[in-house]
């Protein structure tokens, strides 16, 4: 596949759907790999998109995953209906998690997902109202090395 | 060193239906899944109690080709199957999380 223009799609998420966990994230992964693009670029795309994609399933109700990727940059939109986060600030600490017990016993809340999120992505965007829902949004930005080697 | 040995040396148990015999370098040892998002590499072995089908999902992520289960504990019926239709392995183990990395870090860094 040749990335001209863009390439965009979405992955809707249910809230408490464990099985379902990683599910976008995998998908998106294919696509990114069909489109070969650097494997540390993608790296950094599933492992900020995965943990976006979890917090729905942990945190809230429902949601959807918004893909875009263009020859600059990749990006993800993750929105859901669902508590909201009162202090943003506190949740982006490392360890804070108010995820319920029998989710920690499945290895997740260990408060590391918005952290991974901000470390991975270049531009890392929170949004939310407490009672409506939360808005994340990443964009990675693909190298100009690998623009110009795809147009040869 | 290769997959093959590894199993033979600690004598793991093969749950899913077949392994790719590849070039195993290093191993990552967590039962956070957020932790090995963060810090496993593509390609290494992953050490873990975790049973669940969300360790498929990380395994594919990561690029991990194989999951170790140690102290004899069995992942469910779905996690095996999710598993094989993505080619991870999944072994087990009666070792301990410690004698599994332990034995592990021996053999690959002897
Ligand atoms: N989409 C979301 N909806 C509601 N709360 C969220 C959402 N994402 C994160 N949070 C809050 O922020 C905290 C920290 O998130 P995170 O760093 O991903 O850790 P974890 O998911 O392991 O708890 C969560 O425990 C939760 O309180
Ligand atoms: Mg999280």
């Amino acid at each position: 596949m040749k990335l001209s223009e863009t390439l965009e799609g979405s992955f809707s998420l249910i809230g408490g759907d464990f099985s379902k966990g990683g599910a976008a994230s995998c998908e998106l992964k294919s696509i990114l790999e069909k489109l070969h693009l650097p494997e540390d670029i993608i790296q950094r795309a599933t492992i900020s998109a995965f943990e976006a994609e979890m917090n729905v399933i942990i945190h809230a109700i429902a949601g959807t995953m918004l893909y875009s990727v263009t020859p600059e940059r990749i990006k993800i939109v993750v929105t859901d209906m669902g508590p909201g986060i009162p202090d943003i600030e506190l949740a982006m600490q490392e360890g804070y998690s108010t995820a319920p017990e029998w989710v920690k016993e499945m290895g997740w809340g260990a408060g590391m997902g918005l952290p991974n999120m901000k470390k991975n992505a270049d531009v890392f965007n929170i949004d939310s109202v407490v009672g409506e829902g939360t808005t994340v949004e990443l964009i990675i930005y693909i190298p100009k090395e690998w623009r110009s080697h795809e147009s040869q | 060193m290769n997959l093959s040995k590894i199993i033979s040396s600690l004598n793991l148990e093969l749950l899913t239906e077949k392994y790719q015999d590849r070039d195993i370098k290093s191993a990552y040892v967590s039962d956070l899944l957020s932790d090995v998002m963060a810090n496993a590499k593509p390609g290494e072995v992953w050490i873990t109690l975790q049973v669940h089908l969300n360790i498929v999902a990380v395994a594919t992520l990561k690029n991990i080709p194989a999951i170790i289960i140690t102290n004899n504990k069995k992942p469910d019926e779905e996690t095996i199957k999710k598993a094989s239709s993505e080619g991870i392995a999944i072994f087990k183990t009666n070792l301990t999380t410690f004698e599994a990395a332990g034995r592990l870090y021996k053999l690959l860094t002897e």
